[in-house]
């Protein structure tokens, strides 16, 4: 294509010339795959191998000494059936999701939006906003766990101080543990935010001004065009967000670590998984336990796949048709 | 004409100056309740770094009484963490393995990058969307045969594991890549074929310096994600305290002898520090690199 454009505007062509048939370029294959063999040893040696090796290994009993024995569907059979571990898990991931993907959109959209609001200086605000989801989780982790210490940490003495007599003890509670995580999590929404951020600015001002000369409010600008517009962003968000509560692990681990969790209320699926395969050693089990996290994300995005007809709203046709 | 005498026209036009003035005042609220909105909510999101700060300069016994300001301060702290625990070999042990992860993972990704992206072949699309789907897959599925690999190889507990995968492409990293290559226009690669350069010298000499600002965002989002990754090190080196990374070590650093609460924070903020020096310095870098991928590292 380009290269009959080049001779377009050479200085030899004459009016009526018909441009010489393209040559055509050689695809130099040994140059491509060449390119392409780090990713190929990786996806071959770090990922098709694995996954098929863990989903063998997922119908064995196998603690990495012994070589692996056949038990068909026994691991699966123990999980629902007998695993009292299994279930407390799942139940504290799909507990902690359900109230943190949708408070993490709300909240992201909110910080973005307000970011939108000032003529000057929003930049600054945009780096404060953002800064929080730089910090290593483990040093954002014990520190959280410091600051909500009912204890010794200062945020419930400013708690008092404005009017909440009795504020709960967060990590130290097993019924407010998993608050104090999502409120971590709120912290650093820094990076969802600031996609949030470009949808908005990528939004026409010019819709905004129709609203106004039609006398809409600003809630109802906002209901109307911003959020209809804002739905791929949501949408995304909501996909990868049930895609990474399912392997929330390390802000968990320390957490309970710090507080010393004997009531597991911070014990997640990932967590479960951790400690079957490298305390326990079962790692015949615990490769059952990754093959359902799998199926369970499938199927979640494919629900959520398949709600998005009738919520999102693509303004230049869909990206999953 | 006639009806707008000058009594009429002073008033239409004391009329419109009032109309200004309210709204000149009714943005000047506008701006004041926005920015106090703003400034309440980076005091929300400062309160966290800033107690991190002040703790960390309480001596032992004031960190325990929930005080908001040191008094005095004990800059000692600061030394100190250095000879309570190894903190200088955690420091040294992360940035290694942050360092050498980021060489591979740049340079492993551009190539792929680059015929993904700047070439026509058969099995493009194809590839492209195995690369894709590799990054939504979840870790735990391949963690366990993984770790088998490297116990064969007898690589644990070693720096090798966490490093040696870097150097076999990331697949967030060539997509970031990739979408950066895409909208370099095509002539100027024609013109350099045309005038008989190599694909490999067209790459480095042409694009490469081209795509710059996508390349030093997957080195920042590689180094910070090996800088903060916590569960790599945790199946790999937790059982040699000699390789022990910030992550680990602070994570331990309760367990260890002799270590008081204000220590643990002074640790934490010297663990943060680089971070949030180089968020400073490469903002720009970074929020591009999220806004063009939707995701982070």
């Amino acid at each position: 294509m380009s290269l009959t454009r080049v001779n377009a505007i050479s200085p030899f062509k004459k009016k009526g010339d018909i441009a010489p048939p393209r040559k055509k370029l050689k695809v130099p294959r040994l140059f491509i795959f060449l390119c392409l063999s780090p990713w190929l040893f990786g996806i071959i040696f770090f990922t098709a191998y694995p996954m098929v090796s863990s989903f063998y290994q997922s119908f064995t009993k196998f603690n990495l000494i012994e070589t692996p024995q056949w038990v068909g569907l026994d691991n699966f059979h123990r999980m629902f059936f007998e695993d009292d571990d299994f279930w407390k898990a799942l139940k504290n991931t799909v507990w902690i999701s359900a109230i943190s993907i949708p408070l993490r959109i709300c909240f992201a959209i909110f910080t973005a939006w307000v970011l939108t609001k000032p003529k000057r200086g929003s930049s600054i605000y945009r780096t404060i906003f953002f800064l929080p989801s730089m910090v290593p989780a483990v040093a954002a982790t014990m520190t959280f766990t410091y600051i909500f210490n009912p204890a010794y940490g200062p945020i419930n003495k400013l708690l008092q101080a404005i009017g909440i007599k009795e504020p709960p003890f967060w990590f130290m509670d097993p019924a407010w543990s998993k608050w104090g995580l999502i409120l971590l999590g709120l912290w650093g929404i820094g990076d969802t935010m600031i996609i949030f951020l470009a949808g908005l600015l990528d939004v026409p001002t010019s819709l905004y001004e129709a609203a106004e000369l039609e006398g809409a409010s600003g809630w109802q600008s906002f209901r109307y065009i911003t959020l209809p517009l804002m739905t791929p962003v949501i949408f995304f968000s909501t996909v990868t967000g049930v895609i990474g509560s399912f392997q929330y692990f390390t802000q968990a681990y320390v957490a309970s670590g710090q507080v010393n969790d004997y009531s597991h209320s911070m014990y997640f699926y990932a967590t479960h998984i951790y400690y079957s395969a490298f305390k326990a050693y079962e790692m015949g089990y615990a490769s059952a336990l990754a093959w359902v996290l799998l199926v369970i994300t499938l199927l979640c995005t494919l629900i959520i796949l398949k709600t998005q007809k009738r919520w999102v709203h693509y303004p230049n046709g869909s990206l999953f048709k | 004409m006639s009806t707008y005498t000058p009594e009429k026209l002073a008033e239409i036009d004391a009329h419109s100056r009032k109309a200004r003035r309210a709204k000149k005042w009714n943005q000047f609220l506008h701006m004041v309740g926005n920015h106090s909105l703003l400034i309440g909510l980076s005091a929300i999101f400062i309160l966290p770094l800033y107690l991190v700060v002040v703790i960390s300069l309480m001596s032992k016994g004031q960190a325990e009484t929930r005080s908001l300001w040191p008094h005095p301060f004990v800059w000692h702290n600061y030394i100190e963490v250095f000879t309570a625990v190894p903190f200088l070999k955690w420091t040294l042990n992360t940035l290694f393995v942050s360092l050498v992860g980021t060489i591979g993972t740049v340079v492993s990704s551009v190539p792929p990058a680059y015929v993904l992206s700047r070439l026509q072949w058969k099995g493009r699309q194809t590839t492209f969307l195995v690369i894709l789907s590799t990054m939504m897959l979840p870790g735990q599925v391949t963690m366990i045969p993984v770790y088998i690999i490297f116990s064969r190889l007898h690589w644990i507990p070693s720096f090798l594991p966490l490093i040696v995968p870097s150097f076999f492409s990331s697949a967030f990293s060539i997509f970031l890549l990739r979408q950066f290559f895409t909208s370099i226009p095509d002539e100027i690669s024609d013109a350099a074929r045309i005038d008989g350069c190599s694909e490999f010298k067209l790459m480095m000499r042409i694009i490469v310096p081209l795509a710059k600002p996508a390349i030093s965002a997957i080195a920042l989002f590689a180094f910070l994600g090996s800088w903060n990754d916590f569960f790599g090190p945790l199946l790999y080196i937790v059982e040699n305290q000699d390789l022990w990374t910030l992550g680990i070590g602070l994570n331990a650093f309760q367990g260890l002898h002799h270590v008081d609460k204000n220590m643990m924070m002074t640790a934490s903020a010297l663990f943060m520090a680089p971070v949030i020096i180089i968020f400073f310095f490469s903002q720009k870098v970074f929020i591009e690199g999220v806004t063009l991928t939707g995701v982070k590292g």
